[in-house]
């Protein structure tokens, strides 16, 4: 019994300085990393970064556009048209974009036929503004031979604006598209096409009428 | 003798313009994501035909949209996207997403540009307006309006709009109106009788906004006038109208 107890106490004795180490060292294996994290870089970096604004940088979201075409005004023929756009790129995808254009009224076969006359000069006049969202529907690349690429989009347009065509105001929904190219960083060439939707009583009855206007353009971006 | 004269005085120009702009227009950092892409274009889907690692300089040349134009030493031209270049931007290496304008900017701003269009009574109506907040509830706005139909044209001038915006942190923040200004009423040229005239309206109304992204808000307005017109009863008009708008 006696030799059975201190048997015992000595397996005690003989495990406890184990124990005691393991002890010890279970927290100590947990604090080492800490402490090497905390310690200061053996480098230190010798280039210092330079400070660039965000605000700094140029932005190019803005194009301006001028472009030339033909309007085809429904009953008066199709006529040369000119205008301006100004986009605004808000994301990759969308942009806003303001027109305006002008062009001049022809004669309708009517007119030319029996030698009368619908409108004056003046009212021949063709004048409308429209604002309009867009939206890059197609962005891609195009090719001329092996080494040149021109980014390019096909782009869709519907907005809504004011005519004044024939002496009065007409509120008319605009909508088309046109193929961008990038030809460098802050110029693009302009195809577009778009509808220029309208009410209109000049003929006799109320009619809507679809004037389309196909043109050129040159954007510059700033 | 003139010619040369002029010639050397424009090669001396550009030649100084050339060095100013070298040391003040260049944008060099050092990349501190862990690396950047560069792609053919200015869009998710062109392709990236170019990799940078971290501690590389490029230069940045300008930003379009989401986009960045860069070089590299090597002069590779391409385009990198804003959210790859969060930490090259920050001086302070903390990262931080590149920041657009978002709802509390939506919330004090100060201007606000935009476009709407709808009905006014029977008149399809096309308004642009520009307004000043001079405080998180009540701004002001000057509206240039135009409407028209197959029978007549109308131009409202409205200088004067009092907004109270109850709840400008709501996500779709409702406000009510007050406003007056001019309605020109223009019959159209085809009818027989053609005599424009010219009237003082008041309106009060209710709307609401809702920001979308960055500095774009979405807004609804609904609009009744009484215009008191030179004849014995007065005109009354009610007006709704959808649009997009722009702040700062």
């Amino acid at each position: 019994m006696e030799s059975r107890l201190r048997l015992f106490l000595l397996g005690i004795f003989a495990v406890m300085p184990f124990s005691a180490v393991a002890q010890e060292k279970q927290p100590a294996d947990a604090e080492q990393p800490k402490e090497i994290i905390q310690q200061d870089p053996v480098i230190q970096p010798a280039v210092k970064r330079r400070e660039v604004k965000q605000a700094d940088i140029d932005t190019e979201n803005f194009e301006l556009s001028a472009y030339a075409g033909i309007l085809s005004i429904e009953d008066f023929g199709s006529e040369p048209v000119y205008g301006l756009r100004l986009n605004y790129h808000i994301t990759e995808d969308f942009f806003l974009q303001g027109a305006i254009g002008i062009s001049e009224a022809g004669r309708t076969s009517a007119e030319t036929f029996t030698g009368s006359t619908i409108l004056t000069e003046e009212q021949r006049n063709y004048e409308f503004y429209t604002v309009a969202i867009g939206y890059n529907l197609l962005p891609g690349e195009a090719f001329i031979g092996r080494k040149t690429a021109f980014n390019t989009a096909l782009y869709l347009i519907a907005g809504a604006g004011n005519t004044t065509f024939a002496g009065d105001d007409r509120f008319t929904i605009t909508w088309g598209g046109g193929y961008r190219i990038t030809v460098t960083d802050w110029m693009a060439v302009h195809l577009d096409v778009r509808d220029h939707i309208y009410s209109i009583d000049i003929t006799g009855e109320d009619k809507n009428v679809n004037n389309f206007e196909t043109s050129i353009g040159l954007s510059f971006f700033f | 003798m003139r010619i040369l004269f002029y010639i050397s005085l424009f090669v001396l120009s550009i030649y100084g313009h050339a060095d100013e702009s070298e040391l003040s227009d260049k944008h060099l950092v050092k990349v501190a994501d862990p690396y950047i892409e560069l792609h053919t274009g200015p869009g998710r889907g062109y392709p990236i035909f170019y990799v940078v690692g971290r501690g590389d300089w490029v230069e940045l040349k300008f930003r379009h949209a989401d986009w960045y134009k860069v070089i590299t030493e090597d002069s590779k031209e391409g385009w990198v996207s804003a959210a790859q270049l969060s930490l090259t931007l920050n001086p302070s290496g903390k990262r931080v997403d590149i920041r657009d304008p978002d709802e509390k900017d939506f919330r004090i701003r100060s201007w606000e540009y935009g476009a709407v269009t709808g009905e006014l009574e029977g008149l399809a109506v096309l308004s642009f307006y520009g307004g000043y907040h001079f405080t998180e509830n009540l701004s002001n706005e000057i509206i240039l309006s135009q409407a028209s139909n197959s029978t007549s044209s109308k131009l409202i001038f409205s200088p004067l709009n009092i907004i109270h915006e109850p709840f400008p942190d709501w996500k779709i923040s409702p406000f009510f109106t007050l406003g007056t200004g001019w309605l020109q009423t223009k019959p159209k040229s085809t009818l027989a009788s053609t005599v424009d005239r010219t009237d003082q309206y008041a309106n009060y109304g209710v709307g609401a906004r809702m920001h979308l992204t960055k500095r774009f808000l979405l807004r609804f307005d609904y609009k009744y006038y009484e215009v008191f017109t030179s004849r014995d009863q007065n005109e009354e008009l009610e007006e709704w109208k959808v649009g997009f708008a722009f702040f700062f």
